[in-house]
């Protein structure tokens, strides 16, 4: 017994859920919720950062337990799961953003090539020169659209001449596709651009170092679904230099950028592997119920 | 199924949230309306208060921005300034000038004859008078042996009859002037030789018993060096501390007793600094007494709680997300904050120091603890030299008597008010200045 409403609510879903494909629930290998043991395969054959058996403690609380993953070079591999299942406080804990806050205890090894990010020699500014970061809400500098970009490479050294910054400034703008929108306002305030140029802009201000790996912690949320296709767009493009890691909350997000796919609950890498085997063929309950839209 | 369950509630209930809303309207209309008049009343009385100090204010102090002068022919005679002919600027300096000033009301009042009657004569200029000439003299000696129209100061008791404030009915003995004074400011103003002048004096001048040669230069100067001292040390200290406190410092027991100390710092009742200063400051590393060092020092322990506040607080509006954009960029600590912080809170600093400031300029307590309160005549040149300041010199003058020192006090309070709107304009200008947008 439907009334209208629901049926156009059913039909609404429907158009959303379009682009990733329906799983079959007969794959499903686990079945017992309480198991949080990850299914499917967390290695990779050329990984560009690698962890194993990471723990993140708020104070007491216990937001990450016990994940291990690679990261493959050059791919784009997205973290998925319902709020509050800590895909985002993992992330952070790739560029050691988490030594910011001072509740946050971290265990576990990761490593970025061959390098262990939490060892001494590892400076947190090398590590974060290494691994750029895009956030949640645009966040540019209260500068100009100059000077948001040449602000990495400037407080690194990687210029010597005001000729050298000027080349690379305009290439970190072309290769986040924001150069036509913004070449004839390089002064203005970076303030000034729209939602979705702002972002770009916060991309184009990631690479401008050239780091090996960008994580983007939910870089659409904020954005209508125009910006949206535009930073997509640009992440498949991106992967060709760069290792991507990018958490969201869009299931169809994930399908359409990423190879490899991660799916976080409470906590618990439940299950991860290919974007396409996730979402067509999920191996753990918790997951199919995720993307079935079950529950998140 | 898709009926409501209970089918006469429906209906009843709309009914009676109409009149029940209905019925409860007025009521808090006239809340909101009795609200709004008690806002209205209040400020109404504040700005009516405002109103009347300033009326009073300006009322006694405007005349003290204007001076009697009194024109009285003077000869340069060569014979008194400079018998050996040589211009030696100490002849020159020394000779007796007081001698030409009574020559020159002799000539103006031929009559007046005796001992008495010849000093009250003299007593309608003011002492300044004599150095004014010495002054005019020294500068240019070509006057000697000329004969000028010069105006001359007038006696404080003169000018403030003048201004109208001496009732000449009352008994003789009663009133700073006597019978024969009137008379010849009568015969002085019919002949329109007592003008009223702008009062350079008051702005050229340090302090003076005589209320006619008493100004506020010494005072300003005072303040300025005080306050300077004070702005050096309690700026860049209270940023630097609100900066670490608020970024660097760990949070742990330490640093929270630090915080309640700071808080509670701001609200000690200034002249215990003035204690602290008297103890520390001067007796025990010997610093000297009444010396604007010693003040800017004192108000600078009083300034910077305020400063090392308003800092953390605007420090703590600067939103998260920038300083993730610069650490996340790989910046490290102090480049985030030399960087963006910053400078995105100066706004809020400058503003908080300018008012912490602009309280040092007004306050007298802590420095009568250190001897700035003494009776100074010279014009501070240094942080070293003795000096008082504007709120002090107010506080002095309004222990006198003298009605030009009644005016005085007035014109150093508006003196005084006028450099708080000065700085609390300043304040305004640079928060305008520094503001960003984001």
């Amino acid at each position: 017994m439907s009334t209208p409403a629901l049926e156009t609510q059913v039909a609404l879903n429907g158009a959303l859920n379009r682009r990733a494909p329906r799983p079959q629930s007969a794959s499903v290998q686990v079945t017992d919720y309480d198991n949080r043991q990850t299914v499917g395969k967390l290695t990779v054959d050329n990984p560009k950062m690698a962890c194993r058996d990471v723990n993140v403690y708020y104070g007491q609380k216990h937001a990450i337990k016990n994940v291990s993953l690679d990261i493959g070079a050059n791919e784009v591999i997205a973290f998925i799961g319902p709020s509050g299942c800590g895909k985002s406080t993992f992330i952070r804990c790739l560029n050691r953003m988490n030594d910011t806050i001072p509740t946050a205890r971290i265990t576990g090894l990761i490593k970025l090539d061959d390098d262990d990010i939490h060892a001494k020699e590892i400076d947190v500014v090398q590590l974060r020169a290494r691994v750029g970061m895009v956030f949640q809400k645009p966040n540019p500098f209260p500068k100009s659209i100059y000077e948001n970009v040449a602000y990495g490479p400037r407080i690194h050294g990687m210029v010597n001449t005001k000729a050298e910054l000027d080349d690379l400034v305009r290439e970190s703008l072309e290769r986040a596709g924001l150069i036509k929108e913004v070449e004839k306002r390089m002064l203005e305030p970076g303030t000034s651009l729209s939602g979705g140029q702002q972002q770009r802009l916060c991309i184009a201000r990631a690479i401008a170092v050239n780091p090996e790996v960008i994580l983007m912690d939910e870089p659409c949320s904020a954005l209508d679904p125009i910006a949206t296709a535009k930073i997509e767009e640009l992440i498949d493009e991106l992967r060709e230099n760069y290792t991507i890691v990018i958490v969201t909350h869009s299931m169809q997000q994930a399908a359409r950028v990423s190879q490899r796919t991660a799916y976080f609950h409470l906590g618990d890498l439940i299950e991860i592997g290919d974007t396409d085997q996730i979402f067509t063929n999920p191996r753990h309950k918790l997951t199919e119920d995720y993307i079935t839209g079950r529950f998140g | 199924m898709s009926k409501p369950p209970a089918s006469n509630g429906a209906p009843l209930r709309t009914r009676d949230i109409k009149i029940i809303v209905n019925t409860g309207l007025a009521r808090r209309h006239a809340a909101e309306r009795r609200f709004r008049w008690y806002g209205l009343i209040a400020i109404s009385l504040g700005l009516a208060f405002v109103a009347l100090m300033f009326a009073n204010i300006i009322g006694k102090g405007w005349p003290a921005f204007w001076q009697t002068y009194v024109q009285v022919p003077i000869s340069f005679d060569a014979a008194t300034l400079d018998p050996e002919g040589r211009r030696d600027p100490n002849t020159l300096a020394s000779a007796d000038y007081a001698a030409l000033v009574r020559a020159g009301l002799r000539q103006v009042f031929p009559t007046v004859e005796g001992r008495l009657p010849l000093r009250a004569l003299s007593a309608l200029v003011s002492t300044d008078a004599s150095y004014e000439l010495q002054r005019r003299v020294v500068a240019d000696p070509s006057l000697i042996g000329t004969q000028q129209e010069v105006w001359l100061l007038a006696s404080a008791a003169v000018d403030t009859f003048v201004k109208g404030n001496i009732d000449r009915t009352l008994v003789e003995a009663e009133r700073p002037l006597k019978d024969n004074q009137i008379e010849w400011i009568d015969q002085l103003q019919a002949a329109d030789k007592i003008e009223r002048h702008f009062n350079s004096v008051l702005f050229q001048n340090g302090d003076s018993r005589e209320p006619e040669q008493a100004g506020i230069r010494g005072a300003l100067m005072g303040s300025f060096f005080t306050l300077l001292v004070t702005f050096l040390l309690s700026f860049p200290i209270g940023v630097a501390t609100a900066v670490y406190l608020e970024e660097f410092a760990p949070k742990n027991h330490w640093t929270d007793i630090i915080e309640v100390n700071i808080n509670n710092l701001a609200a000690v009742p200034s002249i215990v600094f003035g204690l602290l200063g008297l103890a520390v400051f001067i007796n025990f590393f010997g610093l000297p007494r009444s010396a604007p060092l010693v003040g800017g020092l004192v108000l600078s322990l009083m300034t910077l709680p305020v400063i090392i506040i308003a800092g953390r607080a605007a420090l703590t509006s600067v939103p998260p997300s920038i300083r993730e954009a610069a650490l996340g960029m790989g910046a490290s600590k102090l480049q985030m904050v030399g960087h963006h912080v910053l400078p995105l809170a100066m706004p809020g600093m400058l503003t908080g120091s300018i008012i912490g400031m602009a309280r040092a300029l007004g306050e007298s307590a802590p420095l009568l603890m250190i001897g700035m309160v003494a009776f100074i005549v010279d014009v501070p040149k240094n942080f070293l030299d003795p000096a008082t300041v504007l709120p002090v010199q107010i506080y002095l003058w309004s222990d006198l008597p003298e009605r030009a020192f009644i005016e005085r006090t007035s014109a150093a309070i508006m003196v005084l008010l006028a450099f708080m709107m000065l700085m609390n304009g300043l304040a305004i200008l640079l928060r305008k200045r520094f503001e960003r947008r984001w």
